[in-house]
């Protein structure tokens, strides 16, 4: 490739060099200044005079049992969206990559909540879930006579979020599978059919096999977005509400910082759910080889 | 057509059965703000279920065009929109062409770090820029909100970009440069119109960034006349009870560019985002 010329010197530098300072600006500097926030006592007394504390603020994060119950819920969370997202967009894709009347229409209503701007769809929900007024209730009460208290309680506001959420995230695996598809030799079929094998045997050995190394990054990343996912869990809940029951990690973090001002403990906080995301996405890179078509 | 892609009339069935069902659920939210945004106010907390509503009306229309300062929030999110995905289309376009076509030093460093980029939680970039707005007195000024969204779409369009350029056969370039053009105008005109499709979804998930962020300018934004579309329409959200209707309204309005966007390039979607993830 260019690797010698002069030319080619110049011309990478001002290839990249724009997008890393304005990255680096926007990502290394907060960065690094959070590292340092994070072993200080910076709050909302101590703004302008704050000092270093050392490890303070990670002691206080994780000595807090409500730390280690909020990361399962946060596991919970994430575990739960990403079944549902993987598991309806994949079946869905099937289904549409087979020879029906009127797939592109479907194709294209399905792909809706994907477009749907993410704070709308949150909004709109949390307007649907309204206990009194909302549409689920109202239809479930005339259906089935049944109310639920969904955004008062904690586990209803989970469920809540958590609908919306699988709402908006199953088109993204449905549309990433669908390409996948797109890209599995007709061939592998029918010599398959050939041999006689069923439909399950060709999901299981065709499809499934090779649809995996599209569907491994798309997860991957679907991970870390769910895991982090505030917009969703913050304007459902209005802000975790009930009473700060309805957190996942990164919300309760939001409130500590900007509703709280415990900037130290949030900025201690945040690296541990950076951590976090980091062990957890080396190792699912290293086992399932994720990047190994993408670092060529 | 090709047998293997045929279905038994029971499969058929099932099939549609499926399909619908989620379709269903796909289009309801949708279905439930257009019918609340043609309510008349009276109606607002209605316990119909009708999708039409009795005495429908456009009534909230007006009001958020003549009442409400709903056009200025328009003005702001279009100007904070079109300079990010200016930027960030230009920018990924020739970053996502080093990261495909040069070996330098530091290039895997560089590629897993703007992947841990998505790692980071919303706070720990947001909690030191609200710290040094405050310090240098830079609040309520588009610029801070320009370069964040920016920032913050670049390093998934800059992986797409790469993938993109991954699938343009490097020979292209190598031909054009023996008959004596240079490397720029091997990029220049003969890459980048070949990867025309990936820089149409790179400028539409900037523009999608920046159209739909509600969190930052949350933090950054405090005046209400440069407050854009989600500020705004979180503003009517929070009570519900009067302005129900107004923020229906909004959201469709808000929604329809950005829908109409995704459907009329929505084939272009399919090929460009698997091109990028797979053979990135």
């Amino acid at each position: 490739m260019f690797s010698k010329e002069k030319e080619s010197r110049i011309l990478l530098l001002s290839y990249t060099l724009p997008a890393f300072i304005l990255m680096g600006l926007m990502v290394i500097y907060p960065f690094i200044f959070n590292i340092l926030i994070s072993f200080s006592n910076m709050s909302l007394v101590h703004f302008k005079d704050w000092k270093l504390i050392g490890v303070q603020n990670y002691v206080q994060v994780l000595s807090d049992p409500n730390f280690a119950y909020t990361l399962l819920k946060t596991v919970l969370w994430t575990v739960l969206n990403v079944v549902f997202h993987v598991g309806i967009g994949v079946s869905l894709a099937l289904f549409l990559h087979k020879n029906l009347k009127g797939k592109s229409l479907f194709r294209t209503l399905l792909i809706l909540p994907w477009a749907v701007p993410q704070y709308i769809t949150a909004l709109t929900w949390r307007g649907m879930f309204n206990a009194e007024y909302g549409w689920i209730n109202l239809a479930l009460s005339k259906w089935f006579g049944i109310s639920v208290p969904w955004l008062s309680t904690e586990w209803g506001a989970f469920t809540a979020c958590l609908i919306a959420n699988i709402w908006l995230g199953f088109p993204f695996m449905m549309v990433i599978a669908l390409g996948g598809l797109q890209s599995i030799p007709e061939e592998l079929y029918e010599a398959a059919e050939i041999d006689g094998a069923s439909w399950f045997h060709k999901l299981r050995h065709i499809t499934i096999p090779l649809l995996k190394p599209v569907m491994v990054p798309a997860i991957t990343l679907g991970i870390i977005w769910t895991f982090n996912n505030f917009n969703v869990v913050w304007l459902v809940s209005n802000g975790g509400e009930p009473s700060d029951k309805t957190h996942i990690l990164v919300s309760w973090v939001y409130k500590s910082a900007f509703t709280y001002f415990r900037i130290g403990y949030a900025s201690a906080f945040s690296m541990l759910i950076f951590g976090i995301l980091l062990v957890f996405s080396w190792q699912f890179i290293q086992k399932t080889k994720a990047t190994e078509s993408v670092y060529g | 057509m090709r047998r293997s892609r045929g279905l038994s009339p029971f499969g058929k069935l099932f099939a549609y059965s499926y399909l619908l069902v989620f379709t269903l659920f796909a289009i309801l939210p949708v279905v439930q703000v257009i019918s609340i945004s043609l309510r008349p106010g009276n109606q607002l907390l209605s316990k119909s279920l009708r999708i039409i509503p009795q005495d429908a009306t456009l009534e909230n229309y007006m009001r958020l065009f003549t009442k409400e300062p709903f056009l200025q929030w328009v003005k702001n999110s279009v100007v904070v929109s079109t300079a990010v995905t200016l930027v960030g289309t230009i920018l990924s376009a020739t970053a996502g062409y080093a990261f495909s076509r040069y070996k330098f030093k530091g290039k895997r460093l560089a590629l897993f770090s703007i992947l841990t980029t998505q790692m980071f939680p919303v706070t720990m970039l947001l909690l030191p820029l609200f710290i040094l707005l405050i310090k240098i007195h830079a609040y309520d000024n588009y610029l801070g909100l320009i370069i964040a969204y920016t920032a913050t779409a670049l390093p998934f369009t800059i992986w797409q970009m790469k993938g993109f350029y991954d699938t343009i056969p490097y020979s292209l370039e190598e031909a054009a440069v023996l008959d004596g053009c240079s490397y720029f105008g091997a990029f220049w005109r003969i890459v980048l119109p070949l990867a025309s499709p990936g820089l149409v979804i790179t400028a539409l998930f900037a523009f999608m960034t920046a159209w739909s962020e509600y969190l930052v300018a949350a933090v950054l934004i405090q005046d209400q006349n440069l407050f854009t579309l989600p500020l705004g329409l979180k503003m009517f959200q929070s009570n519900m009870e009067v302005s129900w209707g107004l923020y229906s309204a909004g959201a469709v309005l808000v929604s329809i560019p950005v829908v109409l966007l995704f459907f009329l390039l929505s084939r272009w979607l399919i090929s460009g985002l698997t091109l990028g993830s797979v053979k990135g």
